[in-house]
């Protein structure tokens, strides 16, 4: 086998050193009763040209973003990497270490952390960022969490603009944890949230872009949130939007989280990706995850080391701030080279274009006969209205080789006011023929 | 600080600036086309102003992330010691197949229909890991461990409620690792430790006391943080399932028995696999992980959303559950599908022969470095030993020379310290998993270091362990001054 | 001033006018290590002897304070957010934590003087 070192004549030298007549022995421990004797159904051994066949195989199954006309977000978007983020991310000494719990040799792991912590301050407006969360799902759960543990308040007010998946994640997550959650729908008309706010609240939780690509300045809802002694949890499920829109932290947000998939990784039907946290520096020692910090060496020389530990699991247990160990580190690699290759000025770029991709997709869409949009006002995603169900519209369209949007009704399909809308996103991999081919079926699934 | 060179570098050894400090003004390292200079359309949202991002060209940041790479010890250039951590050989298949585009530009909320080839490699994965633990089913959500720890804690308390039994205790035993008594704090439970015995296994008759009925699991990892199969496991599950509590199992060491015995059969619940540890996801300098965890019946049906199912030969992704009874979703999408085909790939290539020759291999190799070690170190508890073995500072005594001194000094002699003062329960403990990756002649001349350091440490050569690293590109840094004043973004005053 | 008295958890306290001064023993700062943090309760919170009071961190480690009395917290030592190493350096002096009104002046009796303590430590090691 190609990844074993060992040989026969190995094993046998080894277990006479340990003194042991066979690797039976050495399973002493493991009652015999329970032993699996016979190998488990399950194929044998290939090399690398089958297995790569096989998986190809299955990969070739799919329809996506390189082979249709792909116009798909709701918190996953198709983006271009540079070619030097996969070539980098792929060096062994990032790809195969492990945490750097050794800081005078890992290094490279922790001076990357403390710029991405930088990048993903100076991007949501923040004054302090962790080392990465598993997704922006869970991040905003743990940003409810860590209200209540700020606030010392039980009672957490969910924007129905909110993604219904990051809703039902915060739901899971403070299931057992005594707070209140009070969700309200997700609906086009948009429900009061200041009307919510009281001084049981611990922090009131909303999305920028919303589930329907709207934006919303905060300021005033950060400002009712303060007076009431209350956070404010903004969350960002594209962060290329960042490039573009008065970042949360302007608007008065206590804590961001934000889902950096966009920068530096693919969509990968889901994961992973990678998870940004960011708040103000006097909430940091109620944060969760792990954090890098400047510090020096015996020679003053300017380092990084994992600081703050004792708000982690593996110091403080069952009192910690989360359970979360691993996180996304090499998502979050690939999300800092990203950035560090657009840069100021590529970022705003990306952004710029990102936005005219969606109005023109928009404009051509709006056209057509029975299609209209309730946004005013957008990113690189907006919601159209269709004349019917917009889920069979997705069908139809997924049966013409084009991946035309999301219907909104997938996350609740009971809830008759969405039934006709359809989430539709561009980006600056948008091509005029993807709008065309889109625009085209559209008008002939319709008419 | 310089160093000894004018410019800081020292031969292969670069000084590099952050990122921030490599700033050229107007640099970018990529070319995009012009936007057409559209009025933007933000509704009531005003176009932001500066952001303070560094402007860099493409070779730049390549030459920069080069050089922070290799600052980093890694499993590519030695073996990686760390106990409980599994840093084992990532095969270089697997990070091509990931990169096949109907992999990676595959979105999780296309058409179902048009997936199917994702469905299909999840179902696979998931056939295997049931396969490989003899259980029911498996969710396959989970980010990493302590992820899944939080899955199969959720559907334990929810199968209690369900049978109208809400139970408020988890035992964990205190060799545990800390993610177990956090994610029982998540799910609402109090924690109870469990004492270790003198064989460093769960003291049985401690065990016995702190089991009630109300007590909802015990939470054990076998083989357990000392490396040591846990030799009461029926008796414990038995017990267990008597007073109507549930066995989880933290899968951290699943690479030690994996293909030779089916945690299922050893009365095991819930069980969430690393795929990072046993099935060779890279670690990626601290994730991304994935932590599926296998299920037994009672508890499948409180399984997190989305589930995959068999409709004829089609593959459908579950995304709510007719009767309500999922515990609810832990994620915005369905899982960590780029470590799934990694795992796959891997595990595909090992086959069922060949996963278990890694269990043997594994438990050889540890064997072995008990062994050789034994004479130089202190083994607290006799072996045989599974995947990793477990010393003691006992033999440092009235040297001057802690664990961390040795472990500095096996920097200087080029290896990754292994994992230390971890588990709690024995004195400057020293965990070694050298996994089933590393030759005879790798295993040798680490252990050749390992006895000349303890017999350095032993002469009394503290001048050696108290100076060490010296030779790493950076010595013992401050992490008091770290915690005390913490930096955590650069600034542009900070410079 | 009183005289310092400690508790089994290696609190001290100070006791004058009904006021006591807590802090930690030089034997309990010794074994954290450099302290690195002190999470102190706000004024007015009322404490039962034997509560958590505050938490004291080191790098690698976090370890709770435990009210050796029962009382109202009346003052806490603000200074130690910039200076934590006061902890380490200064005990028995301008390391101190809270001060805490006592509700029960018996509970005092409970506590070891000096020789007591010293007697206390020589047993543990």
């Amino acid at each position: 086998m190609r990844y074993l070192p060992l040989t026969d004549t190995d094993r046998a030298a080894m277990l006479e050193v340990v003194g042991a007549r066979s690797i039976d022995d050495l399973y002493g421990d493991v009652p015999q009763d329970v032993w699996c004797e016979e190998l488990l159904d399950l194929p044998l051994h290939q090399g690398e040209i089958e297995v790569e066949r096989a998986l190809s195989a299955m990969a070739e199954k799919n329809l996506h973003g390189g082979n249709a006309p792909f116009f798909l977000g709701c918190g996953a978007y198709r983006h271009h990497v540079p070619a030097a983020v996969d070539a980098l991310i792929q060096r062994g000494e990032f790809l195969t270490s492990y945490t750097p719990y050794q800081p005078e040799i890992s290094q490279g792991t922790l001076q990357m952390l403390f710029e991405f912590q930088t990048m993903v301050a100076m991007l949501t407006g923040m004054e302090v960022a962790n080392a990465s969360m598993y997704d922006g799902a869970s991040a905003a759960a743990e940003a409810v969490l860590m209200a209540s543990r700020v606030t010392r308040r039980r009672r957490a007010v969910v924007s129905g603009g909110l993604h219904p998946h990051y809703r039902d994640t915060v739901s899971t997550y403070v299931r057992h944890a005594d707070l209140e959650v009070v969700t309200l729908p997700m609906a086009v008309q948009e429900a009061d949230l200041e009307s919510q706010i009281d001084g049981s609240t611990a922090c009131v939780v909303v999305q920028i872009p919303d589930i329907f690509g709207r934006l919303h300045d905060f300021s005033a809802l950060a400002d009712a949130c303060h007076r009431a002694g209350a956070l404010l949890v903004v969350a960002v499920n594209e962060v290329v939007s960042l490039g573009l829109l008065t970042p949360p932290g302007d608007m008065g947000a206590d804590i961001v989280v934000c889902e950096g998939q966009s920068l530096g990784n693919s969509l990968g039907f889901g994961g992973p990706y990678v998870g940004l946290f960011a708040t103000r520096k006097r909430h940091v020692r109620q944060m969760p995850g792990r954090l890098a910090g400047e510090t020096v060496d015996a020679d003053g020389r300017r380092g990084w080391v994992l600081t703050l530990s004792t708000r982690e699991q593996h110091i403080r247990r069952e009192k910690a701030t989360s359970n979360i160990c691993t996180n996304s580190g090499l998502c979050a690699l690939a999300f800092t080279i990203h950035l560090a290759l657009l840069g100021e000025h590529g970022l705003a770029r990306l952004a710029a274009l990102n936005h005219e991709a969606a109005q023109r997709t928009m404009e051509r869409l709006i056209a057509i006969n029975g299609v209209s949009t309730p946004n005013d006002g957008f990113f690189n995603e907006f919601t159209i209205e269709l004349p019917g169900p917009a889920a069979e519209v997705v069908d139809q369209l997924a049966e013409r080789g084009i991946l035309g949007g999301v219907p909104l009704s997938r996350f609740e399909p009971a809830n008759g006011a969405l039934a006709n809308l359809m989430l539709v996103a561009a980006t600056e991999l948008t091509t005029t023929g993807e709008i065309d081919a889109l625009a085209g079926a559209l008008q002939e699934i319709l008419s | 600080m310089s160093g000894m060179t004018s410019g800081g570098h020292r031969g292969l050894v670069m000084d590099e600036p952050l990122l921030f400090e490599l700033d050229g003004g107007g640099r970018s390292g990529v070319d995009l086309p012009e936007p057409e200079g559209r009025t933007p359309k933000l509704g009531g949202v005003r176009p932001r102003q500066a952001i303070g991002l560094p402007g860099v060209s493409e070779p730049e940041v390549i030459r920069h992330f080069t050089r922070l790479s290799q600052k980093n010890y890694a499993i590519d250039s030695g073996l990686y010691p760390l106990g409980s951590c599994t840093m084992k050989h990532n095969p270089r298949l697997n990070e091509k197949v990931v990169r096949l585009p109907g992999f990676a530009m595959a979105h999780p909320l296309q058409p179902q229909a048009t997936a199917q080839g994702c469905l299909e490699l999840i179902a696979t994965l998931a056939h295997w890991l049931t396969t490989l633990t003899g259980m029911q089913g498996v969710a396959m959500s989970p980010a990493a461990g302590a992820h899944g720890e939080f899955a199969g804690l959720m559907c334990i308390r929810a199968a209690l409620t369900a049978r109208g039994d809400a139970r408020r205790r988890i035992l964990v035993p205190e060799s545990a690792h800390g993610t177990n008594p956090a994610t029982a704090a998540l799910c609402d439970y109090r924690v109870n430790t469990v004492p270790c015995d003198a064989r460093g296994r769960v003291d049985l008759a401690a065990f016995e006391r702190a089991l009630d009925d109300d007590v909802a699991a015990l939470m054990l990892t076998n083989p357990n943080t000392c490396g040591l199969f846990e030799t009461d496991i029926m008796t414990i599950s038995g017990m267990l399932h008597s007073a109507g509590a549930f066995l989880y199992a933290d899968g951290a060491n699943f690479n030690a028995i994996v293909g030779r015995v089916r945690p299922g059969d050893l009365g095991v619940d819930a069980m969430h696999i690393n795929l990072h540890k046993t099935f060779s996801t890279p670690h990626g300098g601290g994730g991304p992980g994935s932590g599926p965890v296998v299920l037994c019946e009672e508890l499948l049906p409180f399984a997190p959303l989305p589930r995959i199912k068999a409709d004829g030969d089609d593959w459908q992704l579950i995304e709510r559950d007719s009767d309500g009874r999922a515990f609810g979703r832990l994620r915005a999408f369905h899982g960590q599908m780029g470590m799934f085909v990694r795992a796959l790939a891997y595990m595909m290539s090992h086959g069922a022969d060949g996963l278990r020759q890694v269990a043997e291999d594994a438990v050889l190799n540890a064997n072995y470095v008990l062994a050789r070690l034994s004479g130089a170190y202190n083994a607290p508890f006799p072996g045989p030993c599974m995947h990793e073995c477990l010393f003691d500072d006992r033999n440092l005594k009235d040297t001057g020379i802690s664990t961390l001194d040795i472990a500095k000094a096996m920097i200087d002699e080029g290896y990754h310290p292994m994992t230390m003062y971890f588990p709690l329960i024995v004195h400057g403990a020293m965990l070694i998993e050298p996994t089933e990756t590393e030759s005879r002649q790798s295993i040798d001349r680490f252990c050749d270091v390992m006895v000349h350091l303890a017999d350095e440490a032993r002469k009394g050569n503290q001048e050696l362990f108290h100076s060490a690293p010296r030779f790493a590109p950076w010595k013992r840094l401050d992490e008091t001054a770290a915690a005390r004043r913490p930096v955590l973004t650069w600034t542009p005053d900070t410079t | 001033m009183g005289k310092r008295l400690y508790s089994r958890e290696h609190e001290w306290i100070d006791v004058d006018d009904g006021i006591g001064t807590v802090g930690i023993s030089d034997y309990a700062q010794e074994q954290l290590g450099d302290v690195v943090f002190v999470e102190l309760p706000e004024s007015g919170h009322e404490v039962e002897s034997g509560d958590e009071l505050c938490v004291v961190e080191s790098v690698k480690a976090a370890s709770e304070v435990y009210a050796p009395v029962s009382g109202e917290v009346v003052e806490v030592n603000d200074a130690l957010g910039d200076d934590p190493a006061e902890v380490n350096a200064n005990p028995y002096g301008s390391g101190w934590f809270v001060w805490i009104r006592l509700a029960n002046a018996g509970e005092l009796d409970e506590l070891m003087d000096e020789d007591a303590y010293r007697e206390y430590l020589g047993e543990l090691a």
